[in-house]
């Protein structure tokens, strides 16, 4: 049942040009595909070690900053770029996992906080660096260049589309490899008891900066396909409302598993696009407020979890009542 | 040196209600555990509530600040009995985030009722300012900086001295024994919500005029209540009325000497400072971080 609606999922993410003939459309899923990705790796911070990073618009920032101004500024292949939105919020994962060092809960979000609202007025005041409020233009779109071959831009959304269902491809996998591995059962343990974690030798602080650089990472990689997706970066994507809007699709979705962020992302990229005809933007996150809370009131554990206990395990069916 | 004695005195005076959203915030956390990320929105209403009272009723300016106060602890205490109280004993990382969703929607609330466009709140202070040697000082900072002083007494003194106060404490202290002594705690919790809400609301009231008012104002509010609270240590009352002062001066040095740009920095850079270096408030006497 759970692999049939999996393989039915992917089914449909992977025709889905082929019967969504509207280019705004495709636009939402393409939102809704780097969404995910960014949903995915807020949740191996909140999900998987419990600690909540409201600053995680900054990393995504960094990552869309970083491959904008290599290929806009230093005239590097996007690639390159793109690597280098990978690399660079990944160090400020470090720095922020290394600071935080034995910091927990409200302090953990405080100092996420603190430090995106730093790079935040970095991105509004360096005007040499960022051209401030005015962003950059002309960022160039990705293409595929084999030797030998025509330069192939994925300039088009149907392109685009499969770059991105592709991203939300390793970014699932990539969580699911960490998930099943050590270092996945180690942050579980240290969500539910960090005292008696490390009473069995695991290092609280190490596993959270191997977190926090991964987690930081994957949100500066959906930060580069963003600006190659957009063509254009200003100080808008290091917006609280980016933040919000990951910790909506993973709570709602479901925290601490695989399949609620991307369901998250998906619900909370299509719903609002739904109800635009019929609200305006302000109505829109005025409901996400009100959604939160109610998901927090009535389906604490999130949409996924809620959808598995609906029906019942196999083999409990099978028991005698 | 006129320049730097100018730089302490708008410090002081703008650090006053630093002192006053701290306080809010910090009487919240310490008493009932709850992180509220909503505590600049009850800034902005009250900045909100004053400004409609003015405009809208015309009603004297003196009587639109407590007006603005009542505002803000009757939507503190709604907001308590409805999503407070049925959350006790949830883990408090719930809570924390049920109150971003209150912030989320109580701003887009504030932004679908009042529009985007800033607004300005008028007062019958005389825009001269007043000399005194080498430094001046506008009239109506004076007025500002004298009714958060005057409300931080209060509060202390309800604190301190009142039979109310002790039952806050006490609760602050151990919640079980307090109740065994009689104390109502869902009485108290309330009241504390409501207590730290209009706080933040006489806040918003008080800097609204000095400066402009738009529906996103209390994020900012928020960041320097939470830096006030972690410069005096989360829970510490005498913490949070001093952290505000410092908060206030370091700003007013940072926008003088560095760069006015990177103004609310300062807030930013030194929750962090303080959260590596001495995260249990620079005032802190004894542990109180859990």
């Amino acid at each position: 049942m759970r692999r049939l609606a999996f393989v039915i999922g992917l089914a449909v993410a992977v025709t889905a040009p082929l019967w969504v003939w509207n280019p705004y459309h495709l636009h939402t899923l393409i939102m809704a595909g780097i969404f995910a990705v960014l949903a995915l790796s807020l949740n191996l911070l909140l999900g998987y070690t419990g600690q909540l990073s409201l600053g995680h618009a900054a990393f995504f920032g960094i990552g869309a900053y970083a491959t904008a101004l290599l290929s806009v500024k230093g005239g590097c292949s996007p690639w390159i770029g793109l690597l280098a939105a990978i690399v660079l919020p990944g160090v400020a994962g470090w720095v922020i996992g290394r600071l935080a060092l034995k910091l927990r809960g409200a302090y953990f979000v405080l100092l996420t906080i603190s430090f995106a609202g730093c790079v935040s007025l970095v991105s509004v005041n360096w005007m040499d660096l960022t051209n401030g409020p005015l962003g950059l233009p002309g960022v160039p779109a990705l293409e595929i260049a084999l030797p030998g071959l025509p330069a192939l831009p994925l300039r088009s959304k149907t392109a685009f589309y499969y770059v991105v269902l592709l991203a939300v491809m390793l970014a699932y996998l990539l969580c699911l490899a960490l998930i099943r591995s050590r270092v996945g059962r180690a942050l579980v343990a240290l969500r539910e008891n960090e005292t008696l974690a490390a009473s069995v030798g695991i290092d609280g602080t190490h596993y959270l900066v191997l977190a926090a650089v991964i987690s930081a990472a994957m949100a500066g990689f959906g930060g580069g396909l963003y600006a190659h997706y957009t063509r254009f970066v200003s100080p808008e994507v290091f917006l609280f409302t980016y933040t919000v809007t990951m910790v909506i699709m993973v709570v709602a979705g479901g925290k601490g598993t695989l399949a609620g962020p991307v369901v998250g992302a998906v619900l909370f990229t299509v719903l609002p696009e739904a109800l635009r005809a019929a609200t305006s933007w302000q109505w829109q996150m005025l409901l996400y407020g009100i959604l939160l809370v109610a998901v927090l009131f009535f389906l604490p554990e999130g949409i996924v979890p809620a959808l598995r206990r609906l029906r019942p395990e196999p083999h409990r069916r099978a028991s005698p009542a | 040196m006129d320049q730097l004695l100018q730089h302490l005195l708008n410090g002081l005076l703008l650090g006053a209600t630093y002192s006053l959203l701290g306080i809010g915030l910090t009487l919240v956390f310490g008493l009932m555990n709850v992180v509220n990320f909503a505590h600049g929105e009850f800034y902005t209403l009250g900045a909100y509530a004053a400004f409609a009272a003015l405009a809208l009723a015309s009603v004297h300016f003196f009587l639109a600040i407590p007006l603005a106060i009542v505002a803000g602890a009757g939507a503190g205490a709604i907001c308590e009995r409805l999503l407070l109280r049925p959350l006790r004993g949830q883990s408090i990382d719930t809570v924390m985030l049920v109150m971003i969703g209150v912030w989320i929607a109580m701003q887009n609330a504030e932004l679908l009722g009042w529009g985007g466009v800033a607004r300005s709140v008028p007062t019958p202070f005389p825009t001269q300012p007043l000399v005194l040697g080498p430094v001046s000082v506008a009239p109506l900072r004076v007025f500002v900086f004298v009714v958060s002083a005057g409300l931080i007494l209060g509060a202390h003194l309800l604190l301190a001295r009142t039979k109310l106060g002790r039952a806050m404490r006490a609760t602050f202290q151990d919640r079980e024994t307090a109740a065994l002594m009689g104390v109502s705690i869902e009485r108290i919790h309330t009241i504390t919500f409501a207590f730290g809400a209009g706080l933040a609301a006489a806040a918003g009231a008080l800097l609204g005029p000095v400066f402009l008012l738009y529906p996103s104002m209390g994020d900012l509010a928020s960041l320097k209540a939470f830096s006030v609270v972690i410069l005096g240590g989360l829970g510490n009352f005498a913490g949070a009325a001093l952290g505000g002062l410092v908060l206030g001066v370091a700003e007013e040095l940072g926008a003088g000497y560095v760069s006015s740009g990177y103004r609310d920095a300062v807030g930013f850079l030194m929750i962090v400072a303080v959260l590596l270096l001495r995260p249990s408030g620079i005032f802190a006497r004894a542990e109180r971080v859990g």
